[in-house]
């Protein structure tokens, strides 16, 4: 090209560079070259959810924004792991060198090789957007091992793995960051003490009572909190941290130190360069540097005398850059950015806006203490709209005084509707009323505006339709309600996505319309209803939930199609992360003899099973199998499958009851035993795990199980439903209490087979029981109000009846290449033959 | 370019893939309800499972570790960035034929 485009150099590659670019590219997609420094070797990921990588929530590869490929899709040069360091303004040239690869990005000396090649990059435009680093307040012994800073992924990992070997971790900072550390931290084991230099926690967004209260709180939690303590000296003894020195002349003993004690910005580059810095880059309303054709953005700015750390005041600057940058609105201004947080520290509840304290003599301050449940609200309101709020504990009205703080909407004269809602549930603020610029999805940040528009010219009449096309609502969820608002504003009417209700995806029915019309047309393969029902055309996505709804619907006349199986059901065995599975031999009621644990022991030596690992239904879990050594250590083995790997009844674990126990009443390992015996290999919407406990000591957690029975003085069984301990905690619903073991088969029976017929595919029982109710299935179950119990019972006998041990495919496979190794081919001899 | 007879369709159960190794390259061959025969690449990109062991239809296969989808014939993936390498393959006279 004659005329080569105006080149834009972006230096600093984290939320804010990246944002910005891709607000530049949305307005003018090709417009200037662009060519990126960022001084981390990474593509740029969300820093909010670091302290989910430190708690193990999730992985460091789920929180990237933008992956490497992504600067090559849009044409943009990455110098990744290269630190600028200085701007030529008079050869308007940006010069930068490559990082140490052991060198923190945020580290003052920039470490850069000094062997390394010098990398320049000429330019029309410059973007500094180099963020910040954390604060480390001055004291002695900081620095080496056992001592972190909580600001990159490699911070996370290094914490994690340090913690593994400490007792006792050190927390410097009582901000809302040194408080998510501390949770990630505990989450390692160690006891976890918070030291914060001011008289309260959260100095930013509380006001002292408020601090006080989350303090409790958190204390409550088993983690302490010290208020009022300067650190002066890190102090090792034999090269391991051993305790805190404090300024008052106290001491804390630690095996380690985090620094979460707020941020500074990096700002050496405008220095070096000549650009005006203060506490950061003095910026004016345009984002402008002291140099015209240099611009900053993010942490690293200082605007009208303020610094911002939060998110929302960056995604703002970078609208205004962008806007200015790309000459769709030359005039755009960034005016400072109002403040307010909601959040979750450690599960409590708290949002902030605004000021704290009231500062004019007018101010109206509004307060509600509720000290018992740990609930505080308190609003300053100026000249009739929020100057600032507090909500702890209870956040309710959260979404809409955030919306009037940040609008500056007049606010009703019933302060008590802004803490409370109206006593009538009509909204406290019409979303009509708000200003289209008025964000709406905080997460995502989505106005108003956008989601109007694809509400009247993008025909999105649902949530989820709305969330598709904006993004709105598809981050903590909180927004969704005020989305619906807006499409009953501008659309009439939400409607409901149908398809949100279908039971696959594939087949555009509900489950008791599908249920219907397949035994209508009676149906009894998966290729039979996508042929009838699908449209001729097979969707994988739906294959598996209609194989397991056909075998419920026809037990033992339903077409078994292997295709349509999952992968651990064709070879009844569970798939690992590295394609090995593992095999979990049937251990009735968790009772096992010596000789069948010798047998498991051989069959382990035997085949070189890598791991043997009880399992957390008591029994023996054999992991990393071959495919192709499946079937020999069934044979083996001689015990059947314990199907821990499949949709349907896995296990009955039990207590040792009444055999041994001095406290049991009840004999729960005898029921336990029964119970598996009779369920085993019955299929249904979702897993089901059962324990039965001897006693209300609850040893084997029968409480918390999908099914559990516990036996209480008096000869008596309780039977609890819906019950969970996983990822969902939830503790089971009684639903009866009966006499047997045989009452206790009856029910158990006839609910599973409740559950079989009306669960959706993949609902557990916690969600099924929570979407019928407890007293609705008392009902049915016990009180036999539809008059279906005999018909459950004889449903819920021949799926008992049909039960095979899958692992006798052992002797017999279902198809030849069903425990096969891949078939080695090779292209040359046989290219040869082929002439 | 060369062509691989990989023997009778038969090894194949119907509406599944299974795998190949190709002189130590893992190749998955489906074959589909409809007849139709689809090969690609065997892991998947996202964490390498074993697509031949995934569940397949619709020209579609779903990876069995964490639910990636990939279209047979073009290879595109479900996820952003993510797609796999895709095989010519046929079937003559009741073999396989894979083209490399």
């Amino acid at each position: 090209m004659n005329n080569p485009k105006p080149k834009l150099v972006v230096i600093g590659n984290g939320m804010a560079g990246a944002r910005v670019v891709e607000e530049i590219l949305k307005r003018a997609r090709g417009q200037f070259d662009i060519v990126m420094f960022g001084a981390e070797p990474y593509g740029n990921y969300n820093r909010i959810l670091l302290s989910n990588v430190l708690n193990g929530s999730q992985q460091a590869a789920d929180i990237f924004m933008n992956p490497l490929a992504w600067y090559s899709e849009n044409g943009i040069k990455l110098h990744a792991g290269v630190k600028a360091t200085r701007i030529d303004r008079e050869r308007k040239v940006v010069i930068g060198t490559p990082l140490k690869k052991e060198a923190p990005a945020y580290a003052v000396d920039a470490a850069a090789m000094p062997e390394a090649a010098v990398i320049e990059e000429t330019y029309d435009h410059v973007i500094i957007a180099t963020g910040s680093r954390p604060f480390v307040p001055p004291m002695e012994g900081f620095g080496g091992a056992g001592t972190f800073l909580f600001r990159t992924i490699d911070d996370c990992d290094q914490i994690a793995e340090y913690a593994k070997t400490c007792k006792k971790a050190a927390v410097i900072g009582g901000g809302l960051l040194g408080l998510e550390a501390a949770r990630g931290l505990m989450t390692h084991g160690v006891e976890v003490t918070v030291l914060e230099a001011a008289p309260q926690l959260m100095i930013a967004q509380l006001d002292a009572e408020a601090g006080q209260m989350l303090r409790g709180t958190i204390e409550g939690m088993g983690i302490a909190v010290m208020c009022e303590k300067i650190t002066t000296k890190i102090v090792r003894v034999d090269g391991r941290i051993a305790r805190l020195d404090f300024k008052d002349g106290s001491t804390l003993a630690t095996d380690m130190v985090v620094i979460s004690a707020g941020i500074r910005p990096i700002a050496e580059i405008a220095g070096a360069s000549g650009l005006s810095v203060n506490k950061g880059i003095v910026c004016d309303d345009q984002m402008r540097t002291s140099d015209r054709h240099i611009f900053a953005v993010g942490e690293c700015v200082e605007h009208r005398g303020r610094i911002y750390g939060l998110v929302d005041p960056i995604w703002e600057q970078a609208n205004v850059l962008a806007d200015v940058l790309t000459g769709l609105n030359p005039k755009a201004e960034y005016l400072g950015s109002k403040l307010g947080t909601k959040l979750k520290v450690m599960g409590v509840e708290l949002a902030s806006m605004g000021e704290t304290k009231p500062s004019l003599p007018d101010d109206e301050v509004v307060i509600y203490r509720e000290p018992s449940r740990g609930v505080y609200k308190k609003l300053i309101v100026r000249e009739n709209k929020i100057a600032g709020a507090i909500l702890l504990g209870e956040i309710d009205t959260a979404g809409v005084l955030m919306q009037m703080f940040m609008a500056d909407t007049v606010v009703s004269a019933r302060r008590a509707d802004l803490l409370f809602g109206t006593a009538t549930g009509a909204p406290v603020l019409s979303v009509f009323d708000l200003p289209d610029h008025a964000q709406i999805c905080n997460c995502n940040g989505v106005s108003k505006g956008a989601i109007k528009e694809a509400i009247q010219i993008g025909k999105c009449h649902s949530v989820s339709k709305v969330g598709g096309c904006t993004k709105a609502g598809l981050g903590c969820g909180s927004c969704k309600s005020l989305v619906a608002q807006l499409i009953e504003a501008y659309a009439g009417e939400v409607t409901e996505d149908p398809s949100e209700h279908y039971y696959v995806p594939g087949v555009p029915l509900e489950k008791s319309q599908l249920v219907a019309e397949i035994k209508r047309l009676g149906l009894k393969s998966v290729s039979a209803v996508f042929r009838e029902l699908g449209g001729g055309k097979e969707d994988p996505g739906s294959k598996v939930g209609l194989a397991s709804l056909l075998k419920t619907l026809w037990p033992g006349e339903y077409e078994d199609e292997r295709d349509a199986r999952f992968i651990n059901d064709r070879v009844h065995a569970n798939i690992q992360k590295d394609g090995t599975f593992s095999v979990v031999p049937r251990i009735y009621g968790g009772v096992t003899t010596p000789d069948e644990l010798r047998r498991i022991a051989d069959v382990a030596v035997k085949y070189n099973v890598p791991m043997v690992k009880f399992t957390g239904g008591q029994r023996l879990d054999l992991l990393g199998v071959k495919k192709d050594d499946l079937p020999k250590m069934w044979k083996d083995l001689g015990i059947p499958s314990g199907h821990a790997y499949t949709k349907g009844f896995r296990t009955c674990k039990s207590c040792v009851g009444t055999d041994f126990c001095r406290y049991g009443v009840g004999d729960s390992i005898a029921l336990a035993q029964k119970i598996e015996r009779r369920f085993q290999g019955v299929e249904s919407p979702h897993k089901m795990k059962l324990a039965t406990a001897g006693c209300p000591r609850n040893c084997s957690e029968a409480y918390v199980k999908d099914l559990g029975a516990v036996a209480i003085e008096g000869g008596l069984w309780e039977i609890y439903i819906g019950g969970a301990a996983g990822g969902s905690v939830r503790k089971g619903d009684l639903l009866c209490t009966v006499k047997t073991h045989d009452e206790v088969l009856t029910l158990m029976g006839r609910f599973m087979q409740y559950y079989r017929e009306h669960g959706k595919y993949l609902e557990r029982t916690y969600h099924f029981v929570e979407r019928f109710g407890i007293e609705t299935l008392r009902k049915i179950i016990v009180e036999d109000s539809e008059g279906i119990a005999t018909r459950l019972d004889a449903g819920i006998q021949q799926a008992v009846d049909a039960y095979k041990d899958p692992w006798k495919e052992a002797e017999l496979p279902a198809y030849p290449a069903q425990f096969s190794a891949p078939e080695l081919a090779h292209a040359l001899a046989v290219a040869e033959n082929n002439g | 370019m060369s062509t691989i007879n990989l023997g009778s369709i038969e090894k194949i159960p119907i509406g599944q893939g299974i795998c190949f190794n190709v002189d130590g390259a893992e190749i998955a061959v489906f074959r589909q309800r409809d007849g139709k025969l689809f090969a690609t690449q065997n892991r998947c990109p996202h964490k390498q499972g074993p697509l031949s062991e995934g569940v397949a239809g619709g020209g579609k296969v779903i990876c069995p570790l964490h639910a990636h989808k990939f279209d047979l014939a073009t290879g595109a993936g479900s996820e952003p960035h993510e797609c796999v390498k895709t095989y010519a393959v046929c079937e003559q006279d009741g073999s396989i034929h894979l083209s490399l």
